[in-house]
């Protein structure tokens, strides 16, 4: 008889919230297989034309970055709906500024999928050209899905907002990345846009959220690595 | 030829006899020459400069004097040297009562002079190239210029090997257009090749673009006494590694109390830091003994300048800040303490003791390890022969161009074709293809992307005439408040606290002073480190803080990971230490120490040819490792580590790290490479083989951090993300755009971007040092000697001791994420 070790990888991967299991992508999604339902947060779609706008002619493709790695994920998933937890658009014209083809790929990537776009202080109204629905919070069994985390939840919670990063240093070198952040009751989700920046989940914004111990879990380029919060240090 | 009246008078009061070169330089003038003149230091270099624009001045009646524009332009690498220069001209206008306006214009001067020089300017106005720029982007820099007769340009071989250098070469070129009959003057210290500043001078090219290969004048004064050097023989043997120098602390003691001024030249801050503290240590007679180095808060450095000219100091410990220029008091001696990196360098040093021809500057060189005493030999041996390495001619930057084409949209607008013609007459921009200009001038105006989402955004548009100038007001601002090529790592205040407490901040006490944040990132609580000259604790980075704590007396501190050196070793004493090492003859010129070393490492190893490359592969302590010696710099041996470890990891030769210093490198891991190398899983030639540049370079610049800070600092000084200003940081790095994001994005979806071009060339010659690793790679081809070894060598030794100095530069992201979450996993099961 073989004894299998548990996989680290696999067991990174998971995610519960109460009693609700999800797989944390280390793209930067959450997968709930039962629904087939996709999540993601904070694309902040149109970020580099809103700095270019006021002067800072950043590269204009963070829109068609941020949407090919969603159709990555919806070309591996195969999603019944998409949950965009809010912040989906950097400010009230994103739609105005997109190029026609980036548009146009969001479009034809989501042909067929459920939309859900939660509201979030970047973008309270959502065009209709987006399709599908709007709604400032969702549920899903026990789950509540809203963009800011909630000062006190009275229940089981993912949220966004925040763009939670995380630090570790070992051997004289430290490495940030953007991550989930639980403890089993809530998730703040990392934000998916290409020029989303991370706040450190050891930042003050962080403590009210998460009293007790929590887990990071930073997204690599392989998979996603589940890190004790002693483990992590403050930028 | 004689001096005209009143100079000749003015001479002659004060028993001096004009130089030969002052009086060249009148003559030059004359006739409207740009000329380079060359001259020790102690040769008079600056009043040479201005004795024509005086003797020009004077000539005038005061009716056309008053009616003289700006007559001549002053620019220095150092805001204090324009200051210092203006101070000592003062006394001879004053004293020949010549109606001459000399003014100074830094980043001090206030802004209503700043209006007047520039709506009635001095006659002589001394100021930095950034300030030049400033200038020139201004709307009337046209009236301003040009009457313009003369630009000095001091210390111009120390200028022309930066950035600052291409920023001058252009603003020079621009200068040249708007006065036509201008005369350029180079002050330079000796160079190799002087005929690269004196086409850096004048334009390369007519206004039709038609090449000229014209050159300035050259005037060349001789050395005056020779300088007297001695390498310091220390009592105690010299270590076969590390940087301090502590076995010779007493003996550059004694060599302080024994001379009036000393100034002890090392060549990192913390070199400074921690031979400051052992100086103190011993300082018995209470020596009065001060630091300067560039994290000091400028207030403090300030003071120990005024000591240094007060005379009232015996010795100052300090950097590169103290390099060029200025004649801080009198020094009598000067000591270089490590390694002097380069034959030229070392002669700059040289010459801040005993600023007078006829005298002889005296020195003292200290290494620190046996290798260093190698370098200081052949450095010594360079300095006799006057042999110099002063660098090749740069290529002028892309980013540097982008500010200089908004600044120039600034003035007046332009039309492409004619600024084209005008970059292309400077030196460093002589080769600048249309194709890359035309994408600089795109990025300036819309971004230059391939997605040309930002027309309505763009910062400059053509007008009717066909001149593109700024799209708005708020643009010409946005330059004014970017100009510039010096782009500072981002710095970490040092304040003493408490350490921190699990769900307590640590508390703040007093500020010590500021240390870059990579530097603060090699470290982990509880590291000791030297600051502001004591041994302090690192505790945690609260925000832009680092917390540290006082340690007890006595604490000895782990020497911080840079401390071998900033600047990397010069190709021309590689070559040197490289011919030294392969013939014993040469050896009898080192201490025993040394040669016993080196004659033991023949007869355990061998000693490679001065052409060859060693590589030495031996087991140790349960691990593998692989001992290479280019002797390239510590820059170009880090690229090479990295790329090294990259290959071994996908021949599946598990490397776990790497170290290296100026002279070697070392790589260790787990699998046998010398078993790998004799059964022919591993070609040793193969792994050293250029085409490591090809794909493994991509890949690994894909993640570089080095890359990264390199593509940032092109990022600000092309004008595309806003400097930092101290206080005017955002809080919260959710609100700032990473430029390590921009970076992903820009390279994924426009490789061949006009920035991504800048970083590259950057990479060529900066923090990776790839053009040297390129032609180290094709030297040594067909030329690796491959030594598999029972144990480690002699000369090993000196490499494997940076193990745990230097930090392990591992970029692999996942491997320590593993290592973090496997951590925790530990705990759980225990």
């Amino acid at each position: 008889m073989t004894i299998h070790a548990p996989d680290p990888a696999t067991k990174a991967a998971t995610l519960i919230v109460g009693s609700t299991t999800f797989v944390a992508d280390a793209a930067g999604a959450l997968w709930h297989e039962d629904d087939r339902i996709l999540i993601v947060s904070d694309l902040h779609l149109e970020k580099g034309s809103a700095f270019a706008r006021r002067g800072s002619l950043l590269p204009p493709f963070d829109s068609r970055e941020t949407l090919a790695r969603l159709a990555g994920l919806v070309a591996r998933y195969a999603p019944r709906a998409l949950v965009s937890l809010g912040d989906t658009l950097h400010d009230r014209d994103a739609m105005g500024r997109i190029a026609q083809e980036d548009a146009a790929a969001l479009d034809a990537t989501l042909s067929g999928v459920e939309r859900i776009w939660i509201t979030g202080n970047h973008d309270p109204e959502i065009p209709p050209g987006l399709g599908g629905a709007v709604a400032a919070e969702i549920a899903i069994g026990a789950v509540v899905f809203r963009h800011e985390p909630s000062a006190s939840p009275d229940g089981l919670e993912v949220a966004g907002h925040l763009h939670p990063a995380a630090k570790v240093r070992m051997r004289g070198r430290a490495v940030r990345k953007r991550c989930f952040v639980s403890d089993g009751r809530r998730c703040v989700m990392p934000a998916f846009g290409a020029y989303a920046g991370g706040l450190n989940v050891l930042d003050a914004a962080f403590r009210p959220l998460f009293a007790g111990s929590f887990t990071a879990r930073l997204l690599g380029a392989e998979r996603v690595y589940a890190v004790d919060r002693r483990m992590l240090v403050a930028d | 030829m004689t001096l005209p009246e009143p100079f000749a008078a003015w001479f002659a009061a004060r028993g001096w006899t004009p130089r030969a070169h002052q009086l060249a330089l009148v003559d030059k003038a004359r006739d409207g020459r740009s000329v380079l003149l060359v001259a020790p230091t102690g040769a008079g270099k600056t009043l040479a400069g201005f004795l024509p624009t005086l003797v020009d001045l004077a000539a005038k009646a005061p009716a056309e004097l008053d009616l003289t524009g700006l007559h001549t332009l002053y620019i220095s690498p150092l805001k204090a040297l324009a200051v210092d220069v203006a101070r000592n001209l003062e006394s001879p206008v004053a004293e020949m009562h010549l109606p001459v306006r000399i003014e100074t214009r830094t980043g001090d001067t206030p802004a209503h002079k700043r209006t007047r020089q520039v709506a009635r300017p001095p006659h002589v106005l001394m100021t930095t190239p950034e300030q030049l720029a400033l200038l020139l982007a201004h709307k009337d820099a046209a009236k301003l210029f040009s009457g313009l007769k003369r630009v000095v340009l001091d210390e111009l071989h120390a200028l022309v090997t930066s950035k600052r250098g291409d920023l001058l070469a252009l603003d020079l070129a621009r200068l040249h257009r708007l006065a036509p009959g201008l005369a350029a003057v180079g002050l330079s210290a000796t160079v190799r090749e002087p005929d690269d500043l004196r086409r850096y001078l004048v334009p390369q090219t007519t206004p039709d673009g038609e090449a000229t290969g014209a050159m300035a004048d050259l005037v060349t004064v001789e050395g005056g006494a020779r300088p007297r050097i001695g390498i310091l023989e220390a009592a105690r043997r010299l270590p076969l590694a590390g940087h301090t120098a502590m076995q010779s602390i007493p003996e550059i003691y004694a060599a302080v109390a024994a001379h009036r001024m000393t100034l002890v030249f090392v060549n990192t801050r913390m070199q400074a830091e921690f031979l400051f503290q052992e100086l103190w240590r011993i300082n018995e007679g209470g020596l009065a003994i001060a630091l300067h180095h560039g994290s000091l808060d400028a207030g403090r450095r300030r003071k120990v300048e005024a000591a240094m000219v007060a005379g009232s100091l015996k010795a100052v410990v300090c950097t590169s800040t103290l390099d060029l220029g200025i004649d801080w008091g009198d020094v009598d001696l000067v000591v270089n303490v490590g390694a002097p990196k380069g034959a030229s360098r070392l002669m700059q040093r040289i010459g801040r003791s005993n600023h007078r021809l006829d005298e002889p500057s005296r020195a003292m060189l200290v290494p620190a390890n046996r290798f260093e005493i190698m370098e200081c030999r052949a450095a010594l041996d360079a300095v006799e022969e006057a042999a110099q390495d002063t660098p090749e001619p740069r290529k002028g930057a892309l980013d540097v161009l982008a500010q200089h084409v908004l600044g120039m949209a600034c003035a007046d607008g332009f039309r492409p074709e004619d600024l084209y013609a005008e970059v292309t007459s400077a030196t460093p921009y002589a080769d600048l293809p249309r194709g890359h200009f035309d994408a600089v001038v795109d990025f300036v105006a819309t971004g230059g992307y391939a997605l040309k989402t930002y027309e309505r955004f763009a910062k400059i548009r053509a007008g009717a005439d066909g001149k593109l100038r700024p799209a708005n007001p708020k643009v010409a601002q946005q330059y004014r408040m970017n100009v510039g090529t010096i782009v500072e790592a981002t710095m970490l205040k040092v304040r003493l606290g408490r350490a921190p407490k699990p769900g307590r901040p640590a508390m703040g006490g007093r500020v010590l002073g500021e240390v870059e944040e990579y530097f603060a990132e090699t470290m982990t609580p509880g590291d000791t480190f030297v600051f502001a000259g004591e041994v302090l604790r690192f505790e945690a980075i609260s925000g832009n803080e680092v917390i540290a704590t006082r340690t007890a007396p006595g604490t000895d501190p782990k020497i911080p990971s840079y401390a071998g050196g900033k600047f990397p070793l010069s190709t021309f004493l590689a070559a040197r230490v490289r011919a030294m090492l392969a013939d014993p003859d040469e050896w009898k010129r080192l201490p025993e120490e040394v040669s016993d070393w080196l004659g033991a490492q023949r007869r355990k190893s061998l000693l490679p040819g001065p052409s060859d490359l060693l590589v030495e592969t031996f087991p140790r302590g349960g691990r593998h490792y692989l001992v290479a010696y280019p002797f390239e710099g510590r820059l170009a041996h880090q690229t090479l580590g990295m790329l090294l470890t990259r290959r071994l990891e996908r021949a599946r030769l598990r490397p776990l790290g790497f170290v290296c210093n100026d002279y070697g490198l070392a790589v260790w891991g787990l699998a046998d490479l010398s078993a790998a190398a004799a059964q022919g899983r591993l070609s040793v030639p193969e792994l050293f083989s250029e085409d490591m540049l090809g794909d493994d370079l991509e890949e690994w610049l894909a993640e570089s951090a080095l890359m990264k800070r390199t593509f940032r600092s092109c990022a600000v000084i092309a004008g595309l993300i806003e400097r930092r200003f101290p206080g005017r940081e955002k809080t919260g790095k959710q609100v700032t755009i990473s430029t390590d994001l921009v970076y992903d994005v820009l390279r994924r979806h426009q490789p061949d971007h006009i920035l991504l071009e800048a970083a590259r060339q950057d990479a060529a010659t900066g923090l990776l040092d790839l053009k040297r690793l390129a032609g180290m790679l094709a030297r040594v081809r067909g030329r690796i000697v491959h030594e598999p070894l029972e144990r480690v060598s002699p000369l090993a030794v000196s490499v494997l001791l940076e193990i745990g100095r230097e930090a392990v530069y591992g970029e692999a992201a996942e491997r320590i994420m593993e290592e973090a979450e496997a951590a925790l996993m530990e705990e759980a099961a225990a």
